[in-house]
């Protein structure tokens, strides 16, 4: 294997393991910038990459089984919504209730579906772009797959909207002051209801990407804490899109070199070395301590009547 | 839109409480039409029900001889109804042109030709200036808002209400957080907007500002209507009286005592502002003497809030020394201070404790409240009994929130847990700010009753004739310093207010207001209450 090589394979893989975590952290930003704390993350794309899987497996084509992801993320985003705005649950319960029922959930369907194990799915096959990806190194970025390029799109997408549009001029006074908010006209239900099914969405997406581009199957509980991770990224890149999605690529390139280092068969336990993403996570954010500020609102239920 | 604005019936009721009971008002077009009341009086539950946060429970709204619904602020806009808040419903976070422009997307805003999706801050910004411009209430657009000090977060309101081609205005207790300069100024800028055929409700309970500017005024008692006259027909005395049923006595002058040993002395104080390394008191020297009430006049933000808290140990002491003697202090009875923050919902009070937990913040630890461990619930209440009998608490029960009081009760809990047990030394920092004249008399009551108790008492303000009528002395704080100290049955309005101003001499006295804007202007925002 050429150094090239190497370095081609080694970045194709960062960015494998940064996509999922960069979907979940924009919607997760989305969400928590509306004001309403999202611990649900892992639970969401849980339920995305088993309804992507569940799907492909019953129709053996994968593009209505990222809708069905979406869909179904998009759901639980609604139930989150449900729970955290119009009845006012206390928002770490209600997400930490998600995830615990969509780790049962599906772990229960899986064994229903899936009963020999594993099972192949279709896979979501590499768009290729001529020209570019032949390029070395840099070429890997022109071989990937669509939702690759699609989370490429909203990244943009996201940074104007949130910061140069009245959608994204809202959604930030929710998140901050709802009182004020309200008074000016703006619908704090609606907009936070909007954004957490939002985010609910693109945790679907980052599901389906982990059964359908990244694993290629559906084992139990294969979010394996990436929603965590997503939501650390988020505070480290202090709820701004492209500096949350930096620190996605930073705590995916970590997982990518734990998981060579492993490969070479060097003698360190290897539990260790799993350890290391979220050691970077943990690190990440000591560092950050009192530097970043949350959104004012974040967490908080807004009632309308309060005397 | 326009015309007159009719109220109907209108009640509400929180619980077991009518909060507007029957009420029926009628505000001419063009005119300023002064709601006067005391705290829990209902006027802002009435403005809130007009601002479109409340629902009210029968009743009816008409503008312009038309019967309206307003079933979100979002409606009220709709209607031309703008309210400005007494707690400024701004998104610190967010620019002021941010700020003006949010929630605009599908009104007819600034610019109609603007996009709907797009903010086009530029373009936008230039309007706001320019807008703000025409109504003297100059703001800086593309400034956070955190950055501002009050008075200025008060014109971005204004402006945002503006902005939404509001005709009918509501302010809710504008002149509250403001300076006495800035509130002319302000005050100027109100007729500005009546002469412009804008309808404004002014909310108040300060008699003069009231006559100073409205043309008729409606006076609510326990959420009803009592009276509704036109000012020039009626005057500060009639009004008072008319607003607590009970003959008030205005500017009750101090009885002089007579004064013992030196309770606080400090000396050469030099303290920075919170988070920042700028001085703001720069080598104040003060002494207050048992049986003594010490005034501090100033403009805000010229150290007042600094020297209360360096006394009471929440801020550093860069250089000079602070000393408290206590006479009776012992090991069994040590001395006490007793402190009255300014913000009375974030520093004095847990809103979200009981009023009995609240009384009992400072002692819960102690015999007889807490007995090994375990906190008696019983003998909590029946402290809390007490003290709402001896402080005229109006609540029907010690545990209900404190957040669910009116401000002058709010205060009144304060009051009863800080001077319980005698203190030696009280520091009272604006402790009548935003009260009625009912509360503001009993909480000067029940200081003057610690003076003659032999309290020495620091008696912060910038309410000019408030800290003149409670001071034995008086000294003018001005950039952190006492510029000097006055006898206030001596000193005239007009001396102690080119003093505040930072001029030692009277030279031009029709020269200080601008200045002083100026410089409560240049100061960092105060904490709008």
């Amino acid at each position: 294997m050429t150094p090239i090589d190497f370095i081609s394979d080694f970045l194709s893989a960062c960015l494998r393991l940064s996509v999922p975590l960069a979907f979940a952290a924009l919607g997760g930003l989305i969400s928590e910038r509306s004001g309403v704390l999202n611990i649900g993350l892992e639970g969401m794309i849980l339920t995305g990459a088993f309804a992507g899987a569940a799907t492909a497996i019953a129709l053996d084509q994968v593009w209505p089984a990222v809708g069905v992801a979406l869909v179904a993320g998009a759901m639980v985003g609604l139930l989150h919504a449900y729970l955290c705005v119009s009845l006012g649950v206390n928002q770490l319960v209600s997400g930490l209730a998600i995830n615990l029922t969509a780790a049962g959930l599906t772990t229960y369907g899986a064994r229903l579906l899936f009963e020999t194990g594993t099972v192949a799915l279709p896979a979501i096959a590499p768009l290729n772009i001529p020209g570019f990806q032949q390029l070395p190194i840099v070429g890997v970025f022109f071989q990937q797959d669509p939702l690759f390029y699609l989370l490429l799109l909203l990244l943009p997408l996201t940074t104007y909207a949130l910061f140069h549009t009245h959608w994204g001029l809202s959604l930030r006074a929710v998140g901050n002051a709802p009182r004020a908010a309200d008074t000016a006209g703006v619908s704090v239900s609606r907009v936070r209801y909007c954004s957490v099914i939002f985010c609910g969405g693109l945790c679907g997406l980052a599901g389906a990407y982990l059964t359908l581009v990244h694993v290629g199957f559906f084992t139990e509980n294969m979010s394996a804490g990436k929603g965590f991770i997503a939501l650390a990224a988020l505070i480290f890149g202090r709820w701004h899109p492209v500096a949350t999605t930096l620190a996605c690529l930073l705590f995916g390139t970590t997982e990518a070199l734990q998981l060579r280092i492993q490969a070479y068969g060097l003698d360190i336990p290897y539990q260790l070395l799993a350890m290391l993403p979220y050691l970077t996570a943990l690190a990440a954010l000591a560092g950050l301590a009192g530097k970043a500020t949350p959104p004012a609102a974040l967490g908080i239920p807004y009632t309308k009547e309060k005397q | 839109m326009g015309g007159d604005l009719r109220l109907t019936a209108i009640t509400k009721r929180f619980g077991a409480i009518a909060a507007n009971d029957n009420i029926n008002l009628t505000v001419r077009e063009g005119s300023i039409h002064g709601l006067l009341g005391e705290n829990g009086a209902g006027k802002s539950t009435l403005m809130n029900i007009l601002s479109g946060l409340y629902q009210p429970d029968s009743g009816e709204i008409s503008l312009a001889g038309e019967q309206i619904q307003i079933e979100s602020p979002a409606d009220a806009i709709r209607h031309g109804i703008g309210m400005i808040h007494q707690h400024f419903m701004l998104v610190k976070q967010l620019t002021v042109v941010e700020n003006i422009i949010l929630g605009q997307s599908k009104q007819s805003g600034l610019n109609k030709a603007a996009s709907r999706l797009r903010l086009n801050l530029k373009e936008q910004s230039d309007a706001i200036a320019q807008l703000g411009k025409t109504y003297g209430l100059e703001v800086p657009p593309m400034a956070l808002v955190s950055t501002l000090p009050v008075g200025i977060q008060q014109r971005v309101e204004i402006l945002k209400v503006l902005c939404r081609q509001a005709r009918i205005l509501i302010l809710d207790e504008p002149t509250a957080v403001l300076s006495p300069t800035e509130i002319q100024s302000f005050l100027t800028v109100l007729k500005q907007l009546a002469a412009r055929n804008h309808t404004i409700i002014f909310i108040s309970h300060k008699l003069d500002e009231i006559m100073d500017v409205c043309s008729e005024v409606t006076i609510l008692r326990r959420g009803q209507v009592v009276a509704s006259v036109p000012t020039n027909r009626t005057n500060r005395a009639e009004l008072a009286q008319l607003m607590v049923d009970r003959a008030v006595e205005i500017n009750t002058q101090s009885s002089p005592q007579p004064v013992g040993d030196v309770v606080l002395d400090i000396r050469d104080l030099w303290v920075n502002a919170e988070h920042r390394q700028v001085a703001a008191l720069r080598g104040l020297s003060l002494q207050i003497r048992a049986g003594e009430i010490f005034g501090i006049a100033g403009v805000d933000g010229n150290g007042q809030r600094e020297l209360a808290d360096a006394i009471a140990h929440l801020l550093p002491i860069q250089k000079g020394t602070i000393e408290i003697i206590s006479p009776a202090s012992t090991k069994t009875k040590p001395k006490s201070v007793a402190y009255i923050p300014e913000d009375r919902q974030k520093q004095g009070l847990i809103l979200s404790f009981s009023i009995a937990r609240n009384l009992v913040l400072k002692a819960f630890s102690k015999l007889p409240f807490c007995r090994r461990w375990i906190l008696d619930n019983k003998k909590i209440t029946a402290h809390a009994k007490q003290a709402i009998d001896a402080f005229d608490i109006r609540a029907s029960s010690p545990l209900l929130k404190a957040g669910q009081l009116s401000g002058g009760n709010q205060q009144k809990i304060i009051l009863a847990r800080e001077l319980a047990g005698e203190p030696a030394l009280i520091i009272a920092m604006q402790p009548t700010r935003g009260l009625d004249i009912g509360a503001t008399a009993a909480v000067q009551q029940s200081l003057r009753s610690q003076r003659a108790k032999g309290a020495a008492i620091l008696y912060i303000s910038t309410e000019l004739e408030d800290v003149m009528a409670m001071s034995d002395r008086l000294g003018v704080i001005y950039r952190g310093q006492l510029v000097d100290v006055l006898d206030p049955n001596a000193a005239t309005l007009e001396r102690i207010g080119l003093l505040m101003a930072g001029q030692s001499s009277s030279s031009s006295p029709q020269n200080y207001p601008s200045e002083t804007l100026q410089e409560s202007a240049n100061e960092p925002a105060g904490k709008p209450a």
